[in-house]
C-alpha cells in the first residue's frame, strides 16, 4: 500500500446542483459528514516516519551550542538537522520580506521558534530523541513594546535589514510606517464644539482552526518532493519552499489537503519546509502533525495593537476631523505587518466621511510571538477603536449613537482619507438602520416556570447567578474592510477548465489551486460553472500546483478573484463552443450568426429561448480546455509620505448590534444576540453567505470578551498555550445571529458581488464591548474584556 | 512505559505495591493530557477502569459511599437529591465528554486546587476511603489537602470511594470561568448547610495553594444563625449578616495573580458567590426556593 | 502491547501500541479510521468524540489499553450499511452545518447520542449537549438548525 488519504475530485449528487444564486450545498459535505474527507493530519504512507520540531524555550538568545549527538543515536532516529543541515544559500523565508530562518541560526528571536528538527519511526520516538538534543542559549535582553524596541540603545530584533522598508523608517525594530495626511487636521479641529480621545488596547488574538498544521512530505525518484499539505495558497508556499530546498519550482509538487479552517493562520509557512527537509535527507516520507499546544506557536497571531484617537465633531453631530496613531507588534518576523500596517492606517477612521485627518500606523518588532495575518487584519483592531471613539463623541454631543454614525456614514461618492473614490455601493446608513429596527429580543429569557435556567445567564453551567446582578446593554457598530489584496499587488488568480462529453452527457471540469479552508469555494466554483456553460455535470479536480496561482484564500477575496478566474474562463471556453457550433450548425440556422448565444440545460440557445443545438452534439469528441488568469482592476501604492493613492479595489461594510446581559457583580458577560447587516453585492450562494457572516461573527465576539494569548512582559513567553487557557466561545456563549443580507452590486466585480468573509468580524467586537459598556457604565478601552476590568477589582 | 490493567480491586492493591510510582489512570481527564503534551512519563499506568465496583455507589440509612470512578454524569443524575452540592459541582465540570468518563477519584488524586469537586467535598464533610494491601484507611477531607497538586495519599494507597453524608440541608455550588460552559474554574465555591448540626461548612476553589474551607466565616454564619434563632424561625438572613460571612469567605481565601485571574478579582468574585448561595441555600431552607434552586434544569 | 476492541461493530486488533497511545491515535494512525479528529488532544474541544460502550467520550483521554475488550463507535459508523446518511449526517449536510468540517464528526457523534436519549430536544438542551465540541467556523447558528432538522425528521418519520 502506497500513500493514502489525498484529496479526490469532487461531485455531486442530483439534488445538489444549483447555479449562482441558490443555496447549493457543498460537494465535500457528505464526505466530511462520514469521516471520509481526507484531511492533512489524516495522510498516511506505508513506512512514513515522523517528523518532529524542537522549538526555543526562551524569547531572545544567542545560541551558544546545539549538540544533537545523543538524538542521532536514539534507535529508530532517522534523521536530526539543524541550520548548518540546510542544503542551500537559501536559509530564510517570509511573506514579502525574507526574514524567517528555516531554522534558527546563532540566536532566537521568539518564544517557540524551530531550532532543530527530528524524523523517526514513532512521534514519541521523534519526542524521546528531542528531549536529548542539548541547546545552550545566553539570553538576550526582551524587546516587548513600543518604548523597548525604539529606545535609541534598543537591540536591534534584526541586524542588518535590507529590505525595501528600512529606508522610510525611523528605528531598525519598525517594520513599517505608514502615514495618511488629508486636508489640515489642525485647521478643522479648531471648528469642533467637541474633541474627545482614547487610547485603546487590542489583545493578541488566535486563530484557533480546529485543523492543526500538519503535512505528509514524500520524496521523488526525480530527486524532488510530493507535498500534501494544509495551507492558503500554494503557489506562495511554492515560491518560498524551493529556494530553501535548492529545486526548482517543478520539482516541489504540492498538493492541498483537506484543511480544517485557516482565517489567516496558514498564509505563513509552518511545517512545509521542515518536513520536505527531513524527507530529502532521508529518502522516506514524512509527516509531521502539531499538537494543540505547538499549534500555538506554529502560526502567526492577530497583532496586538496600542491605538491613540482624537475625534472631534461639530455641535450639530458633523465629525471635524480625526487624528490617530496605531501601533501593531509584529512580533520577531515581519510575515504580513507591512499589509497589516496598510490596511489599518487606509481604514483607521472607519465608514465614515472625514476630509482633516492626520493618521499614523506602525508595526514593530519585537520578541513576542509573530504576528501576522488573520480575518479583517489591521481593520479589526481599528474598528474597535474608532467604534468606542464614536460612541464617546455621540455621548459628549447628547446624540444617539446609531444617529450620530449615520450623520457621518459614507456612501457611494465618498473619497476616502488616501483620496480614493468610493465608486460602488457603501450602503453604511441603511445597514446600520437594519439593525437598529429590528425588535429587540425578549428580557429575563432565564426565566421559567421551573426557575432560572441558568445555561441562559452570565455564568451559564457554573451557576454563578440566578438573576443577581445581572443589566441589559444593548450597542451597535459598523466597520469597513477591503477585499483583495491592495497597493499595488498584482492580484491574479488562474482556473482551468475542461468541457468536454462523458457518457453522452457535456461535463465540466473546474481546476484551481484555490485553498478550500471551509468556506465554501469549492460549491460556489460549481455553481459558477453550472451556470455559465449550462450543464449539470461539474467535477471539481484538487487544488495543486500544476495549474496557475489563485491567489491566497484571504482578504475575502476568493469568490471575487477565483471565482472571477473561473467564470472568465468558463466565458471563454462558452465563446469556443460557439465557434465549434457555427462551424458545424451555421449554416443551418442564422441565429447561430446574428443572436446572442447562451448556453442553458446541456444546450445551446439564443437569447430569445430558441434552443439551437445539444451542447454534445456541438461537442462530439472535441475537448475544449483553457486556462486562464483573471485581475482585478489595478491598485496603487499608498504614498508613503501622505498615504495617498487609490490602494483599494473593493471595500465591504457590515453592522451588527448586540444585546448582552452583564453579571455587574462578578464581572460575567452573555452575549443574548448579535444581529448582523452586511451588503454582499450578490450572494452566489446565500446559505454560505450567512455561515460566513455568522462564523465572522462569532469570532469578533471572541475577542471581545474571552480569547487573547497572554505574554510574559518581562519574559516575552507565552502562558496561555493551550485550549484550557485560551479560549474560544462555546455554542453556549455564542448567541442567535440573525443576518440581514444586503445585495447592492458593484458593477467592477463578477456577477457583482462583494466579498464577505471579513467584515462581520470587524464590528462584532466593538458592538459587544458597547453593549457591555451601556449595561455597566464603564469606558472599556480594551479587548477581551476581562471580569475583573468589570468589577474593578 | 508499562500498562498494568488490574482485573480487580485487590490486583489493583497489589500492583501498586509492587510499582508505588504507578500513576492511577481512570476518566484520564489529567493523566492523558499530561501523556499527550509530553509532560509526563510514569513507569507504569494503572488502568482502574476494568474495576467495576469503582463506578458504583451504595447509598445507607444516612451516607453515600461514592465509588471513585463513578461519573459525574452518573452524580449529576442520580444522587441530586442526597448529595445536592456535588452534584451540582459535577455539572460545571469541563463538558458532557468528560463528565461521562472523570469522578472525584481524579479530582483527589490530582488534588488540584481547581478542580471543581473539591469544595463541594470540602462543605459535604467528606471522607476518603484509601486502601492499600497495608489496609484501608478514612481520610477526613480536611485533612486530605496537603500541598499543591499534593495529598494524603500513601505512594502505595488508592482511591477506593468518598463517604459523604446525605445532605441533611441545602448545598449549592457555584465556580467563575471565563467561558459559559467548558471552562476551568476562576475560583469557586461550595456551601452546605446542616441544619441537624446547626453547622454550615463551606469550600472554596482555585484561591488557595489547596482547596480550603472557610472555617471563620462557617463559625461566624453558624453563631449568627443560631443567636438569632434563624434555624428555628426560618427567617430571613440579616443582610449584615450576609455580608460579613462575604466578607470572611474571600479573607479566607489565599489567591494569586495568574492567567485565569487576579488575586483581586478571586476574592472579590467568592465574596459575591458566597452571599449568593447562602441566599440560594437559604431560601430553600426556608422553603422558598425550588429543590435543588434554580440549576435544575440547567 | 496489542489492544483488541470492537469498533463500529466490528473487532479490531492493533499491534506493538505505545503505552502511552490513545484511543484516538490508535484509531486514526492503526485502524485507517481518522474520521475521529486531532485537534486539541487535551479534552478541550471534542472533536476526538465516540463513543465507548454507548457513552460520548474524549477518545483523546482514553488510553489505548483502557479501550481493551470495549465497544468503540466513531463517526465512520454513523451512515448505513450502504453508505446512506443517517439523518444527523443529512441533516448538518443539508442545514449548511459544515464549513471546514474538522468539528463535524465529533458533533455528529454527541448530537446523535442527544437525539437518541432526547427526541425532541429544546434549544438549551442542544446547546448544552454540544457545549462540548468547540467550532470555529459556523457560530454554531447553522449546526443548532442541523440537529433541529434531524429531529424534526425524526419525529415525523415515527
Amino acid at each position: 500500500m502506497g500513500i493514502t488519504r489525498t484529496p479526490t475530485s469532487l461531485t455531486q449528487s442530483e439534488a445538489t446542483r444549483g447555479g449562482i444564486g441558490e443555496s447549493t450545498l457543498r460537494p465535500d459535505g457528505t464526505l466530511k459528514v462520514t469521516g471520509e474527507f481526507a484531511y492533512s493530519s489524516d495522510l498516511w504512507h506505508e513506512d512514513m516516519l515522523w517528523g518532529y520540531t524542537l522549538r526555543s524555550t526562551v524569547a531572545h538568545a544567542t545560541i551558544a551550542s546545539i549538540d544533537t549527538g545523543e538524538a542521532l543515536a536514539t534507535p529508530g532516529v532517522y534523521a536530526v538537522l539543524t541550520y548548518d543541515d540546510l542544503p542551500t544559500e537559501v536559509k530564510h523565508y517570509g511573506l514579502e520580506i525574507r526574514d524567517t530562518p528555516v531554522l534558527a541560526h546563532g540566536k532566537v528571536r521568539h518564544h517557540g521558534e524551530p531550532v532543530a528538527l527530528v524524523a523517526a519511526d514513532h512521534p514519541e520516538t521523534a519526542r524521546r530523541a528531542a528531549a536529548k538534543i542539548r541547546v545552550v542559549y545566553e539570553p538576550l535582553p526582551v524587546i516587548t513594546d513600543e518604548a523597548s524596541a525604539t529606545a535609541p540603545d534598543a537591540v536591534l530584533v534584526h541586524d542588518g535589514r535590507e529590505d525595501h522598508h528600512i529606508g522610510h523608517v525611523a528605528h531598525p525594530n519598525i517594520v513599517h510606517r505608514q502615514p495618511i495626511l488629508r486636508g489640515d487636521a489642525d485647521r478643522a479641529a479648531a471648528r469642533a464644539d467637541v474633541v474627545v480621545s482614547g487610547e485603546y488596547v487590542f489583545g493578541m488574538q488566535d486563530q484557533a482552526f480546529l485543523g492543526p498544521e500538519s503535512g505528509l512530505a514524500v520524496p521523488a525518484e526525480d530527486g524532488g518532493v510530493d507535498l500534501y499539505v494544509a495551507t492558503q495558497w500554494l503557489h506562495s508556499d511554492l515560491r518560498q519552499i524551493a529556494p530553501v530546498l535548492g529545486l526548482p519550482e517543478r520539482k516541489v509538487r504540492m498538493t492541498l489537503s483537506g484543511v480544517g479552517g485557516a482565517f489567516g493562520g496558514r498564509e505563513d509557512l509552518s511545517m512545509q519546509i521542515h518536513g520536505c527537509l527531513l524527507a530529502l535527507r532521508t529518502g522516506k516520507p514524512v509527516k509531521i502533525v502539531y499538537n494543540r499546544f505547538e499549534s500555538f506557536f506554529g502560526h502567526v497571531h492577530r497583532h496586538p495593537a496600542r491605538l491613540w484617537y482624537e475625534h472631534g465633531a461639530t455641535r450639530d453631530g458633523k465629525l471635524t476631523h480625526v487624528r490617530c496613531r496605531i501601533v501593531l507588534d509584529g512580533g520577531a518576523y515581519a510575515s504580513a505587518s507591512p499589509a497589516v500596517v496598510g490596511n489599518a492606517a487606509s481604514l483607521s477612521i472607519g465608514p465614515y466621511v472625514v476630509d482633516d485627518v492626520d493618521i499614523e500606523a506602525l508595526a514593530l518588532y519585537t520578541n513576542n510571538p509573530p504576528c501576522g495575518a488573520m480575518r479583517g487584519f489591521g481593520a479589526v483592531q481599528a474598528c474597535f477603536a474608532y467604534e468606542a471613539q464614536m460612541d464617546k463623541v455621540a455621548a459628549r454631543l447628547g446624540m444617539d449613537p446609531v444617529e450620530f454614525r449615520q450623520i457621518n456614514a459614507m456612501e457611494q461618492g465618498t473619497v476616502m482619507p488616501t483620496g480614493q473614490l468610493v465608486d460602488s455601493p457603501a450602503p453604511v446608513a441603511e445597514l446600520l438602520r437594519r439593525v437598529k429596527s429590528r425588535p429587540l429580543p425578549p428580557e429575563r429569557q432565564w426565566e421559567t416556570t421551573e426557575g432560572a435556567d441558568v445555561r441562559a445567564l452570565p455564568g451559564g453551567l457554573s451557576n454563578t447567578t440566578h438573576g443577581e446582578g445581572v443589566v441589559r446593554g444593548v450597542g451597535y457598530a459598523v466597520g469597513i474592510k477591503n477585499v483583495g489584496f491592495s497597493e499595488g499587488f498584482d492580484d491574479y488568480s488562474t482556473a482551468r477548465v475542461r468541457m468536454q462529453v462523458i457518457n453522452g452527457e457535456p461535463v465540466a471540469t473546474v481546476h484551481t489551486a484555490m485553498a478550500e479552508v471551509g468556506q465554501g469555494g469549492v460549491t460556489v466554483h460549481a455553481q459558477i460553472a453550472r451556470s455559465e456553460l449550462g450543464v449539470t455535470q461539474v467535477t471539481i479536480l484538487p487544488a495543486d500546483t500544476r495549474v496557475g496561482s489563485a491567489g491566497s484564500t484571504s482578504a475575502s477575496r476568493q469568490t471575487y478573484m477565483t471565482g472571477g478566474a473561473v467564470k472568465n474562463t468558463c466565458e471563454a471556453v462558452r465563446e469556443k463552443v460557439f465557434d465549434l457550433g457555427r462551424r458545424k450548425f451555421g449554416t443551418y440556422h442564422p441565429a447561430w450568426a446574428t443572436a446572442e448565444l447562451l448556453l442553458e440545460g446541456g444546450r445551446v440557445v439564443t437569447d430569445g429561448g430558441e434552443a439551437l443545438a445539444e451542447i454534445a452534439d456541438v461537442l462530439e469528441d472535441e475537448v475544449v480546455d483553457l486556462e486562464l488568469e483573471f485581475r482585478h482592476r489595478p491598485t496603487q501604492a499608498f504614498d508613503l509620505r501622505t498615504g495617498q493613492g487609490n490602494g483599494h479595489v473593493q471595500y465591504s461594510f457590515a453592522a451588527h448590534r448586540a444585546v448582552v446581559e452583564v453579571d455587574t457583580e462578578l464581572g460575567l458577560v452573555k452575549v443574548v444576540e448579535l444581529a448582523c447587516a452586511q451588503d454582499v453585492g450578490k450572494a452566489l450562494n446565500p446559505l454560505s453567505v450567512v455561515g460566513q457572516i455568522q462564523g465572522g461573527t462569532t469570532q469578533g465576539l471572541g475577542v471581545a470578551v474571552m480569547e487573547e494569548i497572554v505574554v510574559d512582559p518581562k519574559t516575552a513567553l507565552v502562558r496561555n498555550p493551550s485550549f484550557t487557557d485560551y479560549l474560544i466561545p462555546t455554542i453556549l456563549d455564542t448567541p442567535t445571529i440573525p443576518v440581514d443580507v444586503l445585495e447592492l452590486a458593484d458593477e467592477h466585480a463578477p456577477y457583482g458581488l462583494r466579498g464577505v468573509g471579513e467584515a462581520p468580524t470587524l464590528s462584532s467586537t466593538p458592538a459587544v464591548l458597547a453593549a457591555i459598556r451601556q449595561a455597566t457604565g464603564l469606558e472599556l478601552n480594551r479587548t477581551p474584556v476581562r471580569p475583573e476590568h468589570l468589577t474593578g477589582s | 512505559m508499562e500498562f498494568l490493567r488490574p482485573a480487580s480491586w485487590q490486583e489493583a492493591l497489589a500492583a501498586k505495591a509492587e510499582h508505588p510510582s504507578a500513576v492511577p489512570i481512570a476518566g484520564g481527564t489529567d493523566v492523558m493530557v499530561e501523556i499527550n503534551f509530553d509532560h509526563r512519563r510514569p513507569d507504569h499506568l494503572l488502568d482502574l477502569n476494568r474495576i467495576g465496583e469503582l463506578e458504583e455507589w451504595e447509598t445507607g440509612e444516612d451516607t453515600v459511599r461514592l465509588g471513585a470512578s463513578v461519573p459525574y454524569s452518573k452524580i449529576m443524575a442520580g444522587l441530586r437529591r442526597e448529595l445536592p452540592g456535588l452534584a451540582l459541582a459535577s455539572h460545571t465540570v469541563a463538558s458532557p465528554q468528560i463528565r461521562n468518563r472523570g469522578g472525584v477519584g481524579g479530582n483527589l488524586g490530582t488534588a488540584s486546587p481547581a478542580g471543581d469537586a473539591h469544595p463541594a467535598l470540602l462543605a459535604g464533610g467528606a471522607a476518603v476511603e484509601a486502601e492499600s494491601v497495608r489496609g484501608s484507611r478514612l481520610i477526613p477531607i480536611d485533612d486530605f489537602y496537603t500541598g499543591v497538586k499534593r495529598n494524603a495519599l500513601a505512594p502505595d494507597e488508592l482511591i477506593r470511594a468518598v463517604h459523604l453524608k446525605k445532605a441533611s440541608g441545602p448545598q449549592q455550588f457555584s465556580k467563575v470561568g471565563t467561558r459559559n460552559a467548558m471552562v476551568i474554574a476562576v475560583c469557586a465555591f461550595g456551601i452546605a448547610l446542616h441544619p441537624d448540626t446547626r453547622t454550615v461548612r463551606t469550600g472554596i476553589g482555585s484561591a488557595a495553594p489547596t482547596p480550603v474551607r472557610a472555617r471563620t466565616a462557617e463559625e461566624f454564619l453558624a453563631a449568627a444563625l443560631d443567636e438569632a434563632g434563624l434555624w428555628e424561625s426560618r427567617k430571613a438572613v440579616p443582610p449584615a449578616v450576609a455580608k460579613q460571612f462575604a466578607v470572611l469567605v474571600a479573607a479566607a481565601a489565599n489567591p494569586i495573580d495568574d492567567v485565569r485571574g487576579t488575586a483581586a478579582y478571586r476574592r472579590h468574585a467568592l465574596g459575591v458567590m458566597a452571599r449568593r448561595t447562602l441566599g440560594w441555600t437559604w431560601e430553600q431552607y426556608r422553603g422558598h426556593g425550588s429543590e435543588q434552586g434554580s440549576t435544575s434544569c440547567a | 502491547m496489542r489492544v483488541s476492541f470492537t469498533v463500529n461493530g466490528r473487532p479490531q486488533e492493533a499491534d506493538d501500541v505505545w503505552e502511552g497511545e490513545s484511543l484516538l491515535y490508535v484509531l486514526r494512525e492503526r485502524l485507517g479510521l481518522p474520521g475521529s479528529k486531532n485537534a486539541c488532544e487535551q479534552g478541550e474541544c471534542g472533536s476526538c468524540t465516540v463513543r465507548l460502550d454507548g457513552v460520548p467520550v474524549c477518545s483523546c483521554l482514553v488510553a489505548a489499553g483502557q479501550a481493551q475488550d470495549r465497544r468503540v463507535d466513531t463517526v465512520e459508523g454513523l451512515a448505513g450499511e450502504g453508505g446512506e446518511l443517517s439523518p444527523i449526517q443529512q441533516a448538518f449536510v443539508d442545514a449548511g452545518a459544515v464549513q471546514c468540517g474538522f468539528c463535524t464528526p465529533g458533533l455528529l457523534v454527541a448530537a446523535d447520542e442527544l437525539l437518541e436519549h432526547n427526541p425532541s430536544p429544546s434549544d438549551g438542551d442542544i446547546r448544552e449537549a454540544l457545549s462540548g465540541n468547540l467550532c470555529r467556523c459556523t457560530g454554531y447558528e447553522k449546526i443548532l438548525d442541523a440537529v433541529r432538522l434531524a429531529a424534526a425528521r425524526t419525529g415525523q418519520a415515527v
